[in-house]
């Protein structure tokens, strides 16, 4: 039976898709507990969870409204860069330097995406690196901004204040933890919201057959501009996150490797999952962290394990699992 | 009620329309025949609006509407199915026609539903998916479905946005005597009792001549002829040029 849109459902009986979603949120709210008896650090968790975001956002416009994008990094370094510069220069407050990253990300998706989205396939993904390049290139070479090719130094995350409370995520790695799992929570949240809304719906009409969909009345290219978007602004809150984790903006952020590397996690943990690409970015930061330290041609061993996933499980690796456990 | 005016389509050096006229009146069923290749899907694409006219004009209840996108003519009342099926594989009957049940109460951009307009929406979704006879398969996915409830599925989204035309690309081909006889029973309801405007191309001689109220008939992109299926059948150059040759 069905395995592809079990999240996204509108009244469809007897499907237990509340299931993964509780055995996930348990195993990240306990993750500062066994983390590290296995040898992990909460800062790799952190990543995790950030990546995953960003894979997860992106999979908004890949994996539910059929629409690739190779320039994703572009927002993701937006929002990363937007939070680091407000920290640095402007202000002490961490939810304001989020809330410009965030904004500054969002935003520039939000018009480059009415630029493109007459274009389909292949030309749409190509004109999304050339602007994820284009990026790339200001923060490279805008040296006094931005630190160009050393990246962004020189600011941290500060600790929050709510009222008289002062919740200190700057010192605290486990708090900072749950920061971040806080803004996931409400990030991915909103995403399933909307997917499961009669907007959400007009997207998975797009991506099951954009001929339907338009002669059904959906104006297309609106529904997918607003979806990349969408899409560009939850990228950006990934990339805010990434500031604050690292205290540093790097433009490799801003480069489309990581645009692939996104990709790579969405489709390795899979697409018509709502949890896969979480699945694929766990599996990603963790064999990296692993194998980097070991040899410095990690990535072949990633590219091969991709190439394997692609094969065997089509679905991803959270698809597999899923049709496996309904058989 | 529907009106084509000298409506013309090139492809390059291939003219798949030729100045051809029609005009359907209200409640009318119209059947459009024609040999393979006549340009019967050329007509339906630029009624619809997939692509413009090279000359020509398609005018709806008096208002031209040639340089219409599909979307606002669905929105002025125009529904269409396709000649190769098209529906969203992946989903399930219900979710299919309730795409466009939303869409069609102009819901598509609404990030939830009120809990009337949730229990409107899914009294709508019952009635269209029972009246095209999809009740047991509704929870399916139905790129799994059979031919005939394919078909089926893509009419009952069509009924979905409450037109007032409706167009039907060959909607029995590849089917079956049964199958056949399921849809043609459907589109007659739907011309009969519930007194739609159907512009319908089909291949199927039993089905044009026991539904249309009028036929035209396409050979080679040009307007061969017009008329009650009485005359039609007794039309020697439609004789010679098509029913003679098919079957
Ligand atoms: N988009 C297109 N580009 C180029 N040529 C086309 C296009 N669409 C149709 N044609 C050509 O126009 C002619 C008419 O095609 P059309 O599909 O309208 O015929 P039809 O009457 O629907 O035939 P059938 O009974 O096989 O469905 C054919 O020669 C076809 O090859
Ligand atoms: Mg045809």
């Amino acid at each position: 039976m069905s395995t592809t849109t079990a999240d996204t459902v509108f009244e469809r009986p007897a499907q237990r898709s509340w299931l993964p979603t509780v055995a996930i949120w348990v195993v990240l709210l306990t993750v500062p507990l066994w983390l590290p008896w296995i040898g992990g650090y909460t800062a790799l968790a952190g990543r995790v969870l950030v990546l995953g975001l960003a894979a997860m956002a992106l999979n908004f416009l890949l994996g539910f409204t059929g629409v690739m994008s190779f320039g994703h990094a572009a927002y993701f370094g937006l929002g990363c860069y937007g939070t680091g510069l407000t920290l640095k220069y402007l202000s002490d407050s961490t939810p304001l330097a989020m809330l410009v990253g965030i904004l500054l990300g969002g935003i520039a998706g939000t018009v480059f995406g009415a630029l493109i989205v007459r274009r389909r396939g292949v030309y749409f993904a190509m004109v999304t690196i050339a602007f994820g390049q284009i990026c790339y290139y200001v923060a490279y070479r805008w040296n006094s901004l931005t630190g160009g090719d050393d990246g962004l130094r020189g600011f941290q995350r500060q600790p929050l204040h709510i009222g008289n409370w002062i919740i200190d995520i700057q010192n605290n790695p486990v708090l900072f933890y749950y920061f971040i799992a806080a803004v996931f929570a409400v990030c991915i949240g909103l995403m399933a919201f909307l997917l499961r809304s009669p907007f959400g719906r007009t997207l998975l009409a797009i991506r099951e057959n954009e001929r339907r969909a338009r002669f059904l009345g959906i104006p297309v290219e609106r529904h997918i501009w607003l979806s990349f978007s969408i899409s560009c602004f939850f990228t950006a809150a990934a990339g805010s996150l990434y500031a604050l984790l690292n205290n540093f903006a790097d433009p490799m952020t801003l480069h489309f490797t990581l645009s692939g590397e996104i990709v790579i996690m969405a489709v390795m943990g899979g697409m018509r999952a709502f949890w896969g690409p979480l699945v694929g970015a766990a599996v990603f930061v963790v064999l990296q962290d692993y194998i980097s330290s070991m040899t410095v041609n990690w990535m072949s061993f990633i590219g091969l394990l991709f190439v394997l996933v692609v094969l065997f499980f089509p679905r991803g690796l959270l698809g597999f699992v899923r049709a496996y456990s309904e058989k | 009620m529907l009106e084509a005016k000298a409506v013309t389509k090139s492809f390059g050096s291939l003219v798949a329309v030729n100045n051809v006229s029609l005009a359907v009146a209200p409640g009318e069923l119209r059947a459009i025949i024609g040999p393979n290749g006549a340009g019967k899907t050329t007509f339906f694409n630029m009624i619809t609006g997939f692509f413009p006219p090279s000359s020509g004009e398609i005018v709806v209840e008096g208002r031209d509407i040639t340089r219409l996108t599909a979307q606002q003519r669905v929105e002025l009342g125009m529904a269409r199915t396709f000649q190769i099926t098209e529906i969203f594989p992946e989903l399930t009957a219900r979710e299919n026609v309730c795409i466009a049940v939303e869409v069609a109460s102009g819901y598509r951009l609404r990030p939830w539903l009120s809990r009337a307009a949730r229990t409107r929406v899914r009294e709508r979704i019952d009635e269209i998916i029972a009246s095209a006879g999809l009740t047991k398969q509704a929870d399916r996915r139905v790129g799994e479905l059979s031919h005939g409830d394919q078909r089926a599925a893509e009419i009952a989204m069509a009924l979905a946005l409450k037109p007032r035309i409706l167009l039907l690309d060959e909607p029995t081909a590849g089917m079956g005597e049964q199958e056949t006889f399921h849809v043609a029973s459907l589109i007659r309801r739907l011309h009969k009792h519930s007194g739609y405007t159907i512009v319908l191309i089909e291949h199927d001689m039993r089905v044009v001549f026991n539904l249309a109220d009028r036929i035209t008939v396409l050979d080679q992109g040009s307007l061969l002829a017009e008329g009650t299926p009485t005359e039609i059948a007794d039309n020697p150059a439609v004789q010679s040029a098509y029913l003679g040759s098919a079957k």
